[in-house]
């Protein structure tokens, strides 16, 4: 009978180092969230989240980079040939498959990220084995729709969410 | 600590000892019994130990006048080349100090591959050192951050954008350590917090790897086992404080050639050159010690599996006492250890060459080649050779070859045959 009273009792003891450590553990976590969330971005940066690009005096085949979030980007406008060779690719032979007509609103205007998808650097604009752009870091090659297709980056640099105000403005963000 | 009791001469020697024994500490120090055969290639615990003093000491009155700001920390740094009294000679020391460090880092650990310095009973001691090490590496990065340069601002982007490797949370990983959507403003003033912490973090981690080191004691060229006390040894002072002292005047010769001379011939040009977030400099180049890692994660022409490699190719180091399946310590007495070794040492020589190089054509084949390499070096030669290898006889003591014998004494060879 004594036997089973030292385990009754024992029980209850785990309960309450079981459930002390518990509370313990949130409350600890609680108090470290705060000193970990701080280095996320906070409100100012959040704030700069859209900014509107005049592109009125871009002529076909030249590009502008705008700065939006800290990161370039990269606004082409593209000529005819250029589109024409983005759109007779097959998609067998891409790394990362996207059709040229769902990464541009306008086939003539081609927005993305200025940003190579391996380690961050910026491609320069028309070099490359793709007549696309070229990353100088390690060598990613990207064609004229912006889409991976040598090199160690892993995905097509990114189209950000943008909209044309007018014919001639473009919001990003 | 001490193999022996130690009483203090004087009375409040005496009194203060018996309330903190700081002076059986100091004591432990002096009289620490040191393998009397010792070469050079030992004196690098010494020379480090001065240059994480240099560092910390510089690196203070730098932060005196350093501001971690995108808008002024380019222009501080100048101000402190410029107007800071001395201020061009206390960034000099601290810019190249950083290389001199890992110099004589590398040497360190290359001394302790060459001599078997990782093996038991010191495994702990080398998994420290290899902390250290990383934790050296994060502090370097960092630093070289702060100035805010070309260099700076995409060395930073690069290295930062590994993380977005991570499959799933890579992403939200970068941007936390960015504290935005890029590197910027929260970046700077977090590296520059981390740079200041990470010096002391490592002091910390020298006095660990020190205790663990005065547990078994020194290993030592012959890399078999010392009776302590004995013929064998020598107390730390005098004999091994003059030597490690005339070493790291040699040492500094050379760190002062750097400073005096040539103060920027291991930075890069382009970090002379404002940070734009606009555009990459043609040719990205970490600094001369992180270029053989740097050669391994180009050389793998996938995103994940390239980080991965390089990571690997620090963090092996640390599976490497049990890697090496040899008992015997030092490559003295293993002949085809000797000749890895020195290959190894090319290979690293190689990689580091090549790191500083486009990633293209030729280079990228022998970037390849030097990878495989290494991971084969600690994968599969070691493992093998250590079952395979046929060893030379080991000398019954470390005074045996100091006194005119020689490991291939016949005496020696007997008794060796009977220890094994």
């Amino acid at each position: 009978m004594s036997d089973n009273n030292d385990k009754k009792k024992t029980e209850r003891r785990d309960f309450l180092f079981t459930a002390t450590a518990a509370a313990g553990a949130v409350g600890v976590g609680a108090a470290i969230w705060p000193v970990v969330d701080q280095m996320n971005p906070d409100a100012s940066v959040k704030a700069l989240a859209s900014t509107e690009v005049d592109i009125s005096s871009i002529q076909p085949g030249q590009s502008l980079t705008v700065l939006w979030r800290g990161k370039p980007v990269f606004i082409k406008r593209r000529t005819d040939q250029e589109i024409q060779t983005a759109r007779e690719v097959s998609l067998e032979d891409l790394k990362h498959p996207e059709k040229d007509e769902d990464r541009v609103k306008k086939p003539e205007w081609l927005v993305m990220l200025g940003v190579c998808t391996h380690l961050g650097c910026v491609p320069l604009t028309d070099k490359g084995d793709y007549n696309g752009w070229f990353c100088p870091c390690h060598g990613s090659h990207y064609d004229t729709s912006g889409r991976i297709r040598k090199g160690p980056a892993p995905t097509n640099m990114e189209v950000p969410k943008y909209e044309f105000v007018n014919n001639n403005t473009i919001k990003i963000g | 600590m001490s193999d022996h009791e130690y009483t203090p001469s004087s009375k409040f020697g005496k009194w203060f000892n018996d309330r903190l024994p700081l002076l059986s500490l100091v004591n432990h120090l002096t009289d620490y019994p040191t393998p009397k055969n010792l070469n050079y290639w030992w004196t690098f615990g010494g020379i480090l130990t001065f240059c994480l003093i240099t560092q910390i000491v510089t690196g203070l009155v730098l932060a005196m006048h350093y501001i971690a700001h995108v808008d002024h920390a380019f222009s501080s740094v100048e101000h402190i080349m410029r107007d800071v009294n001395y201020g061009w000679l206390l960034r000099y020391v601290h810019a190249n100090g950083a290389s001199m460090f890992f110099l004589a880092v590398y040497i360190h650990i290359f001394r302790a591959l060459f001599y078997g310095s990782y093996k038991a009973p010191r495994e702990i001691i080398w998994i420290i050192g290899i902390i250290i090490y990383l934790l050296m590496m994060a502090a370097a990065f960092m630093g070289y951050v702060l100035p805010w340069g070309q260099m700076s601002f995409w060395g930073a982007t690069v290295i930062t954008n590994l993380f977005s490797a991570i499959p799933l949370v890579g992403e939200s990983i970068t941007t936390w350590l960015w504290g935005g959507y890029s590197v910027d403003n929260p970046t700077l003033t977090r590296f520059f917090t981390l740079h200041y912490l990470l010096p002391f973090l490592i002091l910390g981690l020298v006095v660990l790897h020190i205790w663990a080191l005065h547990v078994p004691g020194n290993n030592n060229p012959v890399g078999i086992d010392i009776k302590k006390p004995s013929k064998d040894t020598v107390p730390f002072h005098p004999y091994i404080v003059i030597k490690d002292a005339f070493a790291l005047l040699m040492f500094l010769i050379v760190f002062a050639m750097f400073v005096f001379y040539s103060p920027n011939i291991l930075g890069h040009a382009d970090n002379y050159i404002e940070a734009n977030p606009l555009v990459t400099p043609a040719h990205i180049v970490p600094e001369w010690y992180l270029l053989p890692f740097y050669a391994i994660l180009r050389s793998v022409p996938d995103k994940l599996m390239g980080v991965i490699a390089m990571l690997s190719a620090i963090l092996i180091l640390a599976a490497l006492p049990w890697l090496d399946t040899s008992k015997i310590r030092s490559a003295v007495f293993r002949p085809l250890y000797k000749q890895f070794y020195w290959i190894l040492v090319a290979d690293v020589l190689i990689l580091g060459y090549v790191g500083a190089m486009p990633a293209e054509g030729l280079y990228l084949l022998i970037a390849r080649i030097g990878t495989i390499y290494y991971f084969a070096h600690f994968l599969i030669i070691l493992p093998v050779l250590g079952l395979k290898e046929k060893t030379l006889p080991l000398p019954l003591s470390i005074t045996e070859p100091v006194l005119g014998g020689s490991p291939n004494l016949a005496a020696a060879r007997d008794k060796t045959e009977k220890i094994s």
